[in-house]
């Protein structure tokens, strides 16, 4: 488990609260439901809802609580789906070991980025991040003979065990749901409050003796590791593999996912992923000119509802209360 | 903060995002009309060429008044957005959601291959008239992707090895768009061109969208070949083609191009600079044959532009389609009996004017032509026959297994003879 310091209060089950524990179990509940009534393509694409909530929610570890957006996160996922792709299709290895080196590999390849990145913040940061990003895809993009070049690479990637659309949309439902509790538990780790205090005040951390470079570093690598589950996921899901799946796209995609939902809200990013996803395909049912529709909803979004969907709800009962 | 509260809401907002998505489903529909998905990159870096394919599919759909086989069709667009995920996510859509009977169309090999993988699991025939990446009819051939009225890349390159040699050509470079497009059409000509006691002095391979060809333009000149094969698409086939004019090089080497280099996507917009550009393929616009002329007139009529590759491919694909449906009564619902006889059907009233079958490995067996621009009396540019291969395989003429024991083309491989 990610948290490793001493659990905060003891006498909680697994860290929450029991109606916060109940509720959680009723939206995992629903959410399993929802294979029954929903059709098989439907399944599809609320698996991919759930596979890039976590890509969301890890960006969201460093844009929400560390105040460090990045957009080099859709290169961390993707890295690991190209792991996970080459070691079935191409090395024949089982699904599982792919699935662990995915994972591997993208935990690198972040804690990579972190030691460039961490010293510094703001738009340098973003743009650092943004490089970082680009090398990764001018690298899947060139070496052909590894990552199949413009083409990509497919192979049967998900497991025979997992061939239907609901056997697999369980599989990413129970994956996201210890994901997101992993995540959740660790920004409320006595590490993840230094991550918060490093984002409102990092000259105050560092003169209270944090080690403030060190926390980001894992921060960072902690969130990169997250992104590779997500995109090991992705090799699952699509059993393909190209360099759009590493392209700054991807990246900016799931930072959009997290502002849609709220920054630092952490679960909004499912309810973004959800937003995004749903939109991208039913606006696009309508008109070629789907892009635009979903460039003016962000620009909504963010006029009238600038902390995020989740955000704007919770923000309403407090509202009331005043 | 209250969690709570925000669980409260995600549970909220999930079910609001279930329950928004329920109408979506569709009832199946028993017997009706045929439903065709077609993908085309309506956005993206190949919007232009898209809109194209879809223009051919209509033009079809016009001719015949909406009818295939004795159904009605209802044709389903989709945008792929020239992007692979996005190709594989409406490709699910297609089937998934809108049962459609076929797929049929997407532009960049990526999408292609990722849609291919995908019907390889559910058996839905899908058509690539557009899709060259070689491999389809060859190493990693799937039954139910079937190329009608398409090409695979080196199967054209490889008749123009062969003129290339008979030209009395000793020397030749290449210059091409890196990728596998690329590669693989190059490869055709450097293998047999090289096989044949030529030699290839030089390959330069350049990133897309490259806008200066200046550093390659000036190696090139001093290399003093016979002539120069160019692997262009879109822009870059435009820039190229200006700029190896501007050069000074077009009075000095002939130009050869792959046939999508002067395909009259790109053509449409030069001017006396691609004239005499010499490049191999099944379809040349500036043919003589009836059939061709009545087709460029109509598509001309109708659209406003001399068809390029685009249209005439999806427009003879849905005629291949439709010429197999006529078989089998519009049984589309049999798949199997649905894929075996576009398998076996040959197809005779395209625009090719001559009769075309597919070889055992989904691919078409075509007479490839030789083909120059030249300038039409209004004083449009397009491709003219000059020399004609008849009946050339996608293999050339190696024996199928064997050829497919060397390794696919790629910057690394291109078939190349060591002298």
């Amino acid at each position: 488990m990610m948290t490793v310091r001493a659990k905060s209060t003891p006498a909680r089950f697994a860290g929450m609260t029991g109606s916060a524990a109940l509720i959680a179990a009723i939206v995992v509940a629903a959410a399993a439901a929802l294979p029954s009534v929903l059709s098989n393509y439907q399944v599809g694409l609320a698996t991919e809802v759930l596979i890039f909530g976590i890509l969301a929610m890890s960006i969201d570890i460093l844009g929400g609580f560390a105040g460090r957006t990045s957009l080099g996160h859709g290169a961390i996922f993707g890295v690991s789906t190209y792991v996970v792709v080459y070691a079935t299709a191409q090395a024949g290895l089982p699904p599982a070991a792919a699935f662990a080196l995915g994972v591997l590999a993208a935990t690198l390849i972040a804690a990579i980025f972190a030691l460039l990145a961490v010293r510094t913040s703001g738009v340098y940061f973003l743009l650092l991040t943004l490089a970082l990003g680009m090398i990764v895809w001018g690298i899947c993009l060139r070496w052909t003979q590894v990552t199949g070049g413009e083409n990509g690479i497919r192979g049967d990637v998900r497991p025979a065990l997992l061939a239907t659309h609901s056997a697999f949309y369980w599989a990413v439902l129970a994956g996201a749901a210890m994901v997101a509790y992993a995540m959740w538990r660790f920004v409320r780790s006595p590490f993840g409050l230094t991550l918060r205090g490093i984002r409102d005040s990092e000259s105050r951390m560092r003169s209270l003796g944090y080690n403030v470079p060190l926390h980001l570093f894992i921060g960072f690598t902690v969130s990169g590791f997250f992104a590779g589950v997500a995109g090991a996921l992705y090799a699952m899901f699509n059993n393909f593999v190209s360099p759009s799946t590493v392209a700054l796209a991807q990246s900016v995609e799931g930072v959009l996912m997290m502002i849609a939902g709220g920054v630092g809200t952490l679960f909004g990013a499912f309810v973004g992923a959800a937003a995004i996803i749903a939109l991208e395909n039913v606006v696009s049912a309508y008109t070629e000119r789907w892009q635009t529709v979903l460039g003016i909803t962000f620009i909504l979004i963010m006029i009238f509802a600038p902390e995020g969907i989740i955000g704007k709800l919770r923000a309403i009962p407090t509202r009331k209360v005043r | 903060m209250d969690r709570r509260r925000f669980l409260k809401t995600t549970t909220a907002a999930l079910t609001a995002a279930g329950v928004g998505a329920a109408p979506w489903r569709r009832a199946l529909a028993q017997a009706g009309p045929i439903k065709i998905g077609l993908l085309a990159p309506l956005t993206g870096v190949v919007a232009s060429g898209g809109k194209e394919m879809v223009e051919g599919v209509q033009f079809y759909l016009d001719q015949v008044k909406n009818e295939m086989g004795g159904r009605k069709v209802e044709l389903v667009i989709e945008d792929d957005a020239s992007n692979p995920d996005t190709a594989l996510q409406k490709a699910r859509r297609l089937v998934e959601q809108g049962n459609c009977h076929m797929l049929i169309g997407n532009l960049l090999a990526n999408t292609g291959l990722a849609v291919a993988n995908y019907v390889k699991g559910t058996a839905t025939p899908y058509f690539i008239p557009i899709i060259a990446a070689d491999d389809l009819t060859q190493r990693q051939r799937i039954k139910n992707v079937i190329r009608v009225a398409g090409y695979s890349a080196s199967a054209f390159t490889h008749p123009l090895g062969d003129w290339a040699l008979k030209q009395g050509y000793k020397k030749i470079a290449t210059v091409s768009q890196d990728y596998t497009f690329g590669h693989e059409q190059c490869g055709g000509l450097a293998q047999v061109f090289t096989e044949g006691g030529g030699e290839v002095v030089q390959q330069f391979w350049h990133p897309l969208n490259t806008a200066d060809f200046s550093p390659y333009l000036g190696q090139l000149a001093d290399l003093k070949v016979d002539a120069i094969f160019t692997m262009e698409t879109g822009a870059d086939a435009t820039r190229f083609i200006q700029q190896y004019a501007a050069f000074g090089l077009k009075a000095k080497t002939p130009l050869l191009a792959a046939m999508n280099g002067t395909d009259q996507s790109v053509i449409r917009t030069l001017g006396e600079e691609c004239e005499g550009i010499i490049s191999p393929a099944h379809f040349a616009e500036g043919s003589d044959n009836p059939v061709t002329q009545k087709f460029v007139r109509d598509y001309e009529a109708k659209y406003g532009k001399i068809p390029s590759l685009y249209g005439f491919s999806m427009y003879s694909g849905m005629m291949w389609i439709d010429a197999a449906l006529k078989k089998m009564g519009g049984k589309v619902e049999d798949r199997e009996a649905f894929i075996d006889t576009v398998l076996k059907t040959e197809l005779d009233g395209s625009p090719l004017g001559k009769s075309v079958k597919l070889d055992a490995y989904g691919n078409p067996i075509y007479d490839v032509y030789i083909r120059k621009v030249v300038k039409r009396a209004d004083g449009k540019f397009w491709n003219v026959p000059t020399t004609s291969y008849p009946s050339v395989s996608q293999f050339w003429k190696y024996d199928p297994v064997s050829y497919m024991k060397q390794p696919p083309y790629s910057r690394t491989f291109q078939g190349i003879k060591k002298a």
